[in-house]
């Protein structure tokens, strides 16, 4: 149509752009979509996220083209890409660091949402989409910590699988159903390859695209807890936004150049981190007559672990382990404060997110070590820590004596 | 803003560094993917054990009668290791007209194999079993005067894929859909009775690890 | 600010709790040797030292002990030994360079004989690590209760016996009983003290620990090849990545002028 085609440039863009809105979705989504000017440090993990997904994506991809599922054919495939791929060491380092770095990522990522109230309407969707993202990524891990069957990937899969034992009724039935054998086998590893390559990230995929549509529908949130829609100028636009492209588009490739600098300095100096992120026991392979001594999970579930050997009894820790896990999708309906910031509540909210912080950092640690009376006695106080935050939330986030919100946000130059 | 003509100075000036800062950063970036990228293309040629698979073959030839043929793998790939009868072996020269290319200018081997015999010695032949045209394994047909052939075949070989024909030096047919000769790998002789495939002393047939 | 100083300070205050939890067994009498601090305080850049690993290695220890992961050929390679030289000193009887390093010992003979096959050493040093592994291999004593007439100190019954004699020595331990808390309780244990040489070796002290070290820096090599490389290549990665980070905060600060 002539009249049509007056709105549309020239050329072969032009032809494009009358079939695919790619300049409406460029100038939409980062042109004129108006992001809070005072975002700090804590925003950058959101697009961190992205850098570690693709990453992941693209190292995975490789992987795959030369590791060998199998119970007698995956271990040796991994030092085959390990010592004999041109460059296999590099493409299984990114892969192995870049898991580690994702749940470092996204704890980051959470942890802003808990401060600035980022989880608080109308928000509430959002936070559940990034909390099934963080499901998934547990997942993922745990499936893909198998697939180099070393003694850890083995010993880590049985302990694992057999939680779900605990479920009433349908327990051991289910536990046999998820191995495919009567022990974890060949049948385990399969599935999970399957898994863990194509069926997860696809459904990541999937939940990601969810957030980012979320996240565009009602904006972003900011450590003032201030929506800047609120407040607009003569032109519409609100006052205390500035468009994304060009100024969150630059910022972020500066957070993104400082991720990979770190990130690089791990895998090029310290991939294993300490026995971290690379565990000794799985350079063994597997050996289901030797368990490794002390077995532990990824440090990224140690917390969990730790709640659950800190319950005496194995269905109840189970259960709190997964409540544990759960409680976080009831934070927008327990948090009643009225104001969304850290900077704007009051002392109750700040004492309890200090000390589910140090109970936390301290699970994580303690569920890395073997158990001894005292780990007992300490992984019990704080998992009590852990629990209280959110179990006393609906009570302490109303008491809490809130600071007056300003009008405009908090901006430095 | 300040008052407009210093912030007119400032917008000039801020709009040059832009743009070149701009520019330096893309690219920089460039750069640091083309570098990112290329441990991944990498990854893609052959592996160590790929490379040491491809290791040179030793054959013993001390067990090879005349008209028969072996087939070792060198490579991933079929060679044609046979011993040809003297007389026939004389006949090569006779038949040039028939030939595409029997000269071995357009084809693929090395020196000491672009003659009429098109190996190293006149008895053995060592010719990789790939037919020219889309690769399928020409079979033998060693008989001279073969009936589906015509009695004019001074024997070589058959492609059953299309139909292809060369003869005991692996040279092409006038008439077939190949259009060079087979292939000759690089080889030696240690000793009278042991071939070596893959290795003639040259750096390009010793593939480094 | 206030905020972080808040989490600090409670952070610094949880750490000492922590630390107590934290308890360690009550440290040995001052004069018993700290066997397990010794470290194989190896170079993996050391190309010579390599060298003379692979040769200990091939000549002590490839007889029982495969690496089945690791070429002849990419030894060669990366330790600079020309291809005539390998077939010529290192390399076994009917075996090509190509090939992985294969023990001698059929796995079932080793059942037999030592109650388990020697295992694999292509990951020992990834695995156990070097410094367990050093001590491992300095740590074998007389002991006429076992089959082999020798225990470690590392591995307790181990399978294996004291290879290393004829180069080390034959030693005798000397242990001593020692009361010890951990975790409150209080028992007493047999600790070791010292060894006591029996039968000199051929070499001396700092000879075979050179050996030693020159063997454990092979495995470590033979666990991961490539690292040399890796934190050579790392160097280039990160010093581009701080050129390109650098950049791309002028990009930043410059265009963040506009914003007020």
């Amino acid at each position: 149509m002539a009249s049509n085609d007056a709105e549309y440039s020239p050329g072969f863009w032009g032809w494009l752009n009358k079939r695919l809105p790619v300049e409406k979705f460029v100038r939409e989504q980062l042109l004129e979509y108006y992001a809070p000017k005072n975002f700090n440090i804590w925003y950058f993990f959101g697009s961190l996220a992205l850098v570690v997904l693709v990453m992941q994506l693209l190292s995975g991809i490789f992987l795959t083209m030369f590791y060998k599922v199998g119970e007698t054919t995956s271990f040796d495939s991994v030092e085959y890409i390990m010592r004999e791929v041109n460059y296999g060491w590099l493409l299984r380092y990114l892969h192995s660091v870049g898991a580690s770095a994702f749940f470092v990522v996204i704890y980051l990522h959470m942890y802003r949402a808990l401060m600035y109230g980022s989880y608080k309407a109308p928000r509430e969707l959002l936070w559940l989409f990034g909390m099934f993202i963080y499901l998934a990524l547990m997942a993922e891990a745990f499936m893909g910590y198998v697939l180099p069957w070393g003694n850890m990937s083995y010993w880590a899969a049985q302990v694992i699988i057999n939680l779900f034992s605990t479920i009433p009724l349908v327990g051991p039935g289910l536990v046999e159903w998820i191995r495919g054998d009567y022990g974890v086998a060949d049948a385990t590893l399969n599935r999970f390859f399957s898994l863990h390559v194509v069926a997860i990230p696809l459904v990541l995929l999937l939940l990601v695209a969810l957030h980012l549509v979320a996240l565009r529908e009602v904006g972003s949130n900011n450590p003032d807890g201030i929506e800047i829609k609120e407040r607009r100028g003569p032109d519409g636009r609100p006052l205390d936004g500035i468009p994304f492209h060009p100024y969150y588009t630059v910022k972020d490739v500066v957070g993104i150049g400082l991720f990979l600098t770190l990130f690089a300095v791990v895998v090029f100096f310290v991939p294993t981190f300490g026995n971290l992120f690379l565990e000794e026991a799985n350079f063994e392979p597997a050996n289901p007559l030797s368990t490794p001594e002390p077995i532990a999970p990824a440090w990224y579930f140690t917390p969990f672990y730790a709640i659950l050997r800190a319950v005496p009894n194995q269905r109840l820790g189970a259960l709190l382990l997964l409540i544990a896990v759960m409680a976080f999708f009831f934070l927008p309906w327990l948090d009643r404060s009225p104001v969304r910031s850290i900077r704007y509540r009051g002392w109750w909210f700040k004492a309890f997110l200090a000390e589910f912080t140090i109970s936390f950092g301290a699970l994580m640690w303690l569920g890395l070590k073997p158990i001894t009376p005292n780990y007992l006695i300490a992984a019990r106080v704080f998992s009590v820590g852990y629990f209280a935050f959110f179990g006393l939330m609906y009570w302490y986030s109303r008491w809490d004596r809130v600071k007056p919100v300003p009008e405009r946000v908090r901006f430095h130059e | 803003m300040t008052d407009a003509g210093a912030s007119d100075d400032q917008e000039v000036v801020d709009a040059d560094r832009r743009k070149f800062l701009t520019a330096a950063t893309s690219a920089t970036a460039a750069v640091g993917v083309v570098f990112a990228a290329s441990p991944f293309v990498a990854s893609w040629q052959p592996s160590e054990r790929a490379r040491a698979e491809g290791a040179p073959v030793t054959v013993d030839l001390s067990k090879l009668e005349a008209g028969q043929m072996i087939m070792p793998v060198w490579r991933k790939q079929p060679i044609y290791v046979f011993r040809r009868p003297p007389e026939l072996v004389a006949q090569l020269a006779t038949h040039d007209d028939r030939l595409k290319d029997p000269r071995s200018t357009d084809s693929d081997q090395p020196a000491y194999a672009m003659n009429e015999r098109r190996s190293r010695r006149d008895d053995i032949a060592v010719l990789i079993g790939v037919c020219t045209h889309l690769g399928c394994l020409p079979k033998q047909r060693f008989e001279p005067g073969d009936a589906q052939l015509g009695t004019d075949w001074p024997g070589g070989f058959l492609c059953p894929c299309h139909g292809s024909r060369f003869d005991l030096a692996g040279r092409v047919f006038n008439g077939s859909p190949a259009s060079v000769n087979l292939r000759v790998p690089p080889y030696s002789f240690p000793n009278e009775n042991t071939l070596l495939i893959g290795e003639d002393g040259t750096a390009v047939a010793s593939g480094a690890a | 600010m206030n905020k972080a100083a808040l989490v600090a300070a409670a952070l610094l205050g949880a750490a000492c709790p922590l630390a107590a939890v934290a308890q360690e067994p009550a440290a040995p009498a001052a004069e018993s040797v700290a066997w397990e601090k010794w470290q194989a305080g190896n170079e993996v850049s050391n190309v010579a030292s390599l060298q003379r690993g692979f040769r200990n290695f091939m000549n002590y220890c490839a007889g029982c002990h495969s690496m089945k992961y690791v070429r002849y050929s990419r030894v060669a390679t990366d330790l600079k030994i020309p291809i005539p030289m390998l077939k010529a000193d290192l390399l076994p009887d009917g075996a090509a360079p190509e090939d992985y390093i294969h023990a001698s010992l059929k796995p079932q003979d080793g059942v037999a004989w030592f109650g388990k096959e020697p295992p694999d050493l292509s990951l020992i040093a990834r695995s156990l690590g070097v410094d367990k592994s050093y001590r491992f291999l300095k740590t074998f004593y007389l002991d006429p209760s076992r089959p082999t007439r020798t225990n470690n100190l590392v591995l307790d019954a181990a399978a294996m016996p004291a290879v290393l004699s004829d180069l080390e020595g034959v030693k005798q331990a000397v242990f001593r009983n020692v009361d010890v808390t951990v975790d409150g309780k209080s028992t007493s244990t047999k600790q070791f003290d010292h060894f006591v040489t029996v039968v000199p070796g051929r070499m001396s002290g700092p000879e075979f620990d050179l050996f030693l070290r020159d063997t454990v820096n092979f495995l470590d090599y033979a666990g991961e090849p490539a690292q040399v490389d890796r934190r050579s290549l790392g160097v280039w990665v990160v010093l581009f990545l701080l050129v390109f980070t650098w950049l791309a905060w002028l990009l930043k600060k410059e265009y963040w002028k506009d914003v007020h």
